[in-house]
């Protein structure tokens, strides 16, 4: 890097640090703000006209010694109050490192301050007091590091003066914790025996726990691996503005929330669908030859198409779910207004603001137990899992992949406060992933263990959910091929019934385990009760979908076959399948052909106005935009139709 | 280290952008306020940076106390044409000729509790619906609390209890009309980082922050340049010393320190080894512990 060639030498030891965002959680007086004050003293963060205006408070009120967590503490009504009440931010740093501390109390009902200080943090530190083992609040920190996504966490065990620096009450502490961690989606835990007021471990290493051997909190601040932590798998960047110096350049700046990104790579605008290739990526600094996870730059595109702020740009074969229904983990967080399952609200995911209902209140997770309830609503510092709806669609990407297109918020259009965060969990999208979720499922004590809940979550705490002894991988290998669904969709007289018939009778010959489900085995019975509105006929669609998904892991190759006009009905379909097993198959011909073939006049009385609502005329159809196999019928053979469908299956389930 | 690591400054700076954009994007009549001082410097220039290749899609203004430094003046104006941005300026002296305020008098006097007077006004004016400043959170211990976008009432005051909770980088910026907001892009930032950007950035500072020789006078432990605005007290003389300025305020309150760095690189250095906050220096807040919360409260920056 030239920029720092004409730097001297002491100072460039400064320049190349890494930045280490950490929260810190504990119950009140556990000692946070003695830790903080310590590390911020210890590393010399603290100023010394800091440190007299220190003394000068401390003596004012009346004590010995000066009180280091007098340091941390902010507001003045906060100070009256001997507690501290909100997210505050404090920075100190070493030569490897810069750090931001989002410190935020401990305090029961501030589960609020715990979530926000949270959303942002690499690394949680947990205090724990030594006299009083591992309580209630110190496994709700743990609880909501854990729903935050947070990778590490770190586990001071505090005022070991006052227990002799005992090892056995350092090791129960340690058990005990780790017991409970299990049921937590922590990976990396440590801990660290200290007393934040002695010094001991903090920054130095203590002679009075010669049984520890291992690091200081600072040093493993210092060197906990967070570079792996970065989702650059998945190219996302949301569009934040549109930058037109002039007619012949339009440059779309953002950051790039995850992934990576090169000039030349082919890439598609959501929702649009619309593809072009990065012409280049520019900043101040000059073009770069990639641009990647972090970084705010400016997209330019080869083609001229449109793209405003709010929606997103994504490689060609990575694209996150398009929908208009997630379910999400909420942290309630208005103290006037409770949840509401009638009003709406705004949501804010990514640049994108759209109008938002909570369809479904699904249970209420008690912060301090994890144990769920059924719940009307959730008040200030409550925790749920609800189906929100949303009258445009959004990108999103489930919360444990990706913080960024995982995570929005809730904000009350009356009076504009932000009112809940949530954390998106969509339906497990990658055959791995999916089989291994079975699989934890199966092992995990019902309804304990949050990562269960990357399924679709039951209704009622009496219900969970029980996968079979028996696995889709153990039926797979029996019958010895995948399971999978093929989706026709199409207008009717394209050619889906006949295919579709075709297809089944030849796979059932050739000895595979197939099953077909039209309107007419679907509609006579499962879905006796809806008519043809446009809500029936998608509710029809959502019942046939999850049929076939319960059909699919029975090993089935699920021939369905129906109009399906919304896209959105279909990617719901293919969505709550593992990624790869899904076959859209669109028949198709053009309007005059399908006139003539008209076989039961459903046409013509369409157009005579006697049937309502039928899809092609008087209803729409959404073309899907890539469907496995396109047919023809207007040119292609049913029997050339068939052919291609075979091979597509074929190529999945072999 | 893997060819994706960025260091602290890197990502300081995107992250300055991304609140830049963020403010372009949702507010519809942002401003840029400058002090001439090194934050807003590097405000400045970052909000260049954010909207590259195309210009700052807002103006620049500037609360004029009438006490300031005539460098920092003339730097601004030279600066700003730069950075092809638009300026405006307000002035204290006419929301006194106004009858908006009443000057405080004696040789203390200080104009710094006016300009509050003068921004709000300003924002009305122009109807500015966000106003973007170079705060940090590590100046002042009421400052720690500050979010990125920080929500001001329709008489333009900050009220900590009522402030919406700044989750991930999802910023609500939705307000009703006559609500306002400040968005602070250098939030995360310590003066030792910003300093550390001047350097490898290599940007145009005013002279005043190094090391040069002025008549100053000592009060209550704060040396003050010499000027007409700083009448001498009885018992005090000026006297010459070798000064250089951390912070860039009024003359009536900004304190110079004793230093002989004459470069930034310098400058760097003394601020990792140095004992004193730049805040230390600055008159108006050793009048009381609370000063800047009071101050905030009313709807100073
Ligand atoms: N003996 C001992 N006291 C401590 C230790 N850490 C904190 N304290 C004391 O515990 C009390 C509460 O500490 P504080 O940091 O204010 O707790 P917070 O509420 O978690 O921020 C204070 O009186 C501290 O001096 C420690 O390691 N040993």
């Amino acid at each position: 890097m030239d920029k720092y060639d004409n730097v001297s030498e002491l100072t460039q030891q400064y320049l190349d640090r890494e930045l280490l965002r950490f929260t810190t959680a504990g119950s009140v007086d556990d000692g946070k703000s003695t830790l903080i004050g310590r590390m911020l003293y210890d590393s010399k963060a603290i100023f010394q006209d800091q440190m007299e205006q220190l003394e000068t408070a401390s003596k004012l009120r009346g004590e010995e010694h000066v009180d280091l967590a007098l340091l941390t503490d902010g507001l003045r009504a906060e100070r009256e109050q001997g507690i501290t009440i909100d997210v505050a931010y404090r920075y100190f740093s070493t030569p490897k490192r810069k750090f931001i501390i989002a410190d935020t109390p401990g305090h029961v009902q501030y589960t609020r301050n715990m979530v926000t200080g949270a959303s942002t943090a690499d690394l949680a530190v947990i205090l724990i007091d030594a006299r009083n083992g591992v309580l209630t609040q110190s496994k709700r920190h743990g609880f909501i590091a854990s729903l935050l996504g947070i990778p590490h966490v770190l586990v001071c065990v505090n005022k070991m003066d006052l227990v002799d620096y005992s090892k056995e009450v350092y090791d129960k502490i340690v058990a005990d914790y780790t017991a409970f961690s299990e049921k937590l989606e922590v990976h990396d835990i440590t801990f660290i025996p200290i007393s934040a007021l002695e010094g001991d471990n903090v920054v130095t290493k203590s002679e009075r726990t010669p049984w520890y051997d291992g690091a200081t909190v600072l040093h493993h601040l210092e060197s906990v691996t967070i570079a792996a932590d970065r989702n650059l798998v998945d190219f996302r960047f949301p569009v934040q503005y549109v930058i037109r110096p002039h007619q012949d350049y339009r440059g779309f700046a953002g950051m790039v929330v995850s992934g990576t990104i090169k000039p030349g790579e082919e890439i598609v605008a959501l929702p649009s669908g619309m593809r072009s290739k990065v012409r280049e990526i520019t900043t101040y600094d000059g073009p770069l030859e990639e641009a990647f996870e972090s970084q705010s730059v400016v997209l330019s595109l080869e083609d001229e198409i449109d793209v405003s702020r709010g929606e997103m740009i994504c490689r060609r074969h990575n694209v996150p779910h398009v929908t208009q229904r997630i379910e999400a983990i909420v942290s309630w967080m208005d103290d006037k207004n409770p949840l509401s399952l009638t009003g709406h609200y705004l949501l804010q995911h990514t640049t994108h603001v759209v109008k938002a209902y909570i369809s479904e209140l699904l249970y209420e997770i008690d912060v301090n137990t994890m144990h769920r309830s059924s719940a009307d609503t959730l008040e200030l510092n409550e925790i749920g899992r609800v189906e929100i709806k949303t009258a445009e669609p959004l990108f999103v990407d489930s919360y444990r992949n990706n913080r960024a297109t995982g995570s929005f918020i809730l904000i009350d259009p009356v009076t504009n406060l932000t009112v809940a965060a949530g954390m998106i969990r969509t339906d497990t999208h990658d055959a791995d992933d999916y089989i291994e979720t079975q699989e934890r499922a199966r092992r995990a004590e019902a309804g304990a263990e949050p990562g269960t809940a990357g399924r679709t979550a039951p209704k009622s705490e009496h219900i969970t959910y029980e996968a079979g002894a028996i696995t889709l991988a153990d039926r797979e290998k029996r019958n010895g091929h995948k399971a999978a669904v093929v989706w026709f969709t199409g207008l009717s007289g394209s050619g889906k019934s006949t295919i579709s018939l075709a297809l089944e009778k030849q796979l059932f010959e050739e000895g595979l385990q197939v099953t077909r489900l039209d309107g007419d085995n679907v509609r006579h019975g499962l879905s006796s009760d809806l008519g043809f509105s446009i809500e029936d006929r998608r509710e029809n669609i959502r019942r046939v979908a999850e049929a076939a998904k319960l059909l699919f892991e029975a090993g089935q190759i699920v021939i369905c076959s129906f109009i399906s006009p919304f896209a959105e009905d279909r990617d719901f379909a293919r969505r709550i399948l593992p990624e790869g097993r899904f076959v859209e198959v669109y028949t198709t011909a053009d309007m005059d052909t399908l006139k003539s073939r008209d076989p039961k006049g459903l046409y013509e009385k369409a157009e005579r106005g006697e049937i309502q609502q039928f899809t092609g005329v008087t209803s729409p159809y959404e073309a899907p935009e890539s469907p496995e196999v396109v047919v023809d019928t207007a040119v292609a053979t049913p029997e050339e139709g068939l052919t291609w469908v075979v091979d597509a299956v074929r190529g999945v389930v072999r | 280290m893997s060819a994706y690591h960025m260091n602290h400054l890197k990502q300081l700076e995107s992250e300055a952008i991304y609140v830049f954009r963020e403010v372009a994007a949702q507010c519809e009549r942002p401003v840029l306020l400058f002090s001439g001082g090194k934050d807003s410097i590097t405000c400045a220039y970052l909000a260049r940076k954010a909207f590259w290749p195309g210009k700052i899609p807002f103006p620049v203004m500037h609360i004029d106390t009438g006490h300031n430094f005539q460098e920092t003046l003339d730097f601004r104006d030279y600066f700003l044409s730069e950075l092809n941005a638009k300026l405006i300026v307000r002035t204290v002296q006419d929301s006194i000729d106004k009858g908006r305020v009443q000057e405080e008098t004696g040789p203390q006097a200080s104009r710094n509790a006016l300009q509050t007077v003068t921004l709000l006004d300003a924002l009305k004016e122009f109807q500015f619906d966000c106003a973007i400043g170079g705060a940090r959170r590590d100046e002042e211990k009421a400052r720690a609390k500050e979010r990125f976008f920080s929500f001001r009432n329709e008489f333009g005051q900050w009220d900590p209890k009522n402030q919406r909770p700044e989750l991930w980088y999802l910023f609500n910026g939705q307000k009703k009309k006559g609500e306002h907001f400040r968005a602070f892009p250098i939030s995360n930032w310590t003066e030792l980082d910003v300093w550390q950007y001047i350097l490898i950035e290599d940007i145009e500072i005013p002279n005043l922050y190094l090391s040069h020789e002025r008549e100053v006078v000592e009060r209550d432990g704060v040396l003050l340049a010499k000027s007409s605005v700083v009448p001498l007290m009885e018992g005090e003389h000026h006297e010459r010393r070798k000064v250089r300025f951390r912070t860039i305020g009024d003359m009536t309150n900004t304190g110079a320190v004793e230093s002989p760095a004459h470069s930034v690189d310098d400058i760097v250095q003394e601020i990792a080894a140095t004992r004193t906050t730049e805040r230390g220096g600055r008159a108006d807040d050793k009048r009381s512990e609370a000063a800047m919360e009071d101050r905030k409260r009313q709807g100073y920056f």
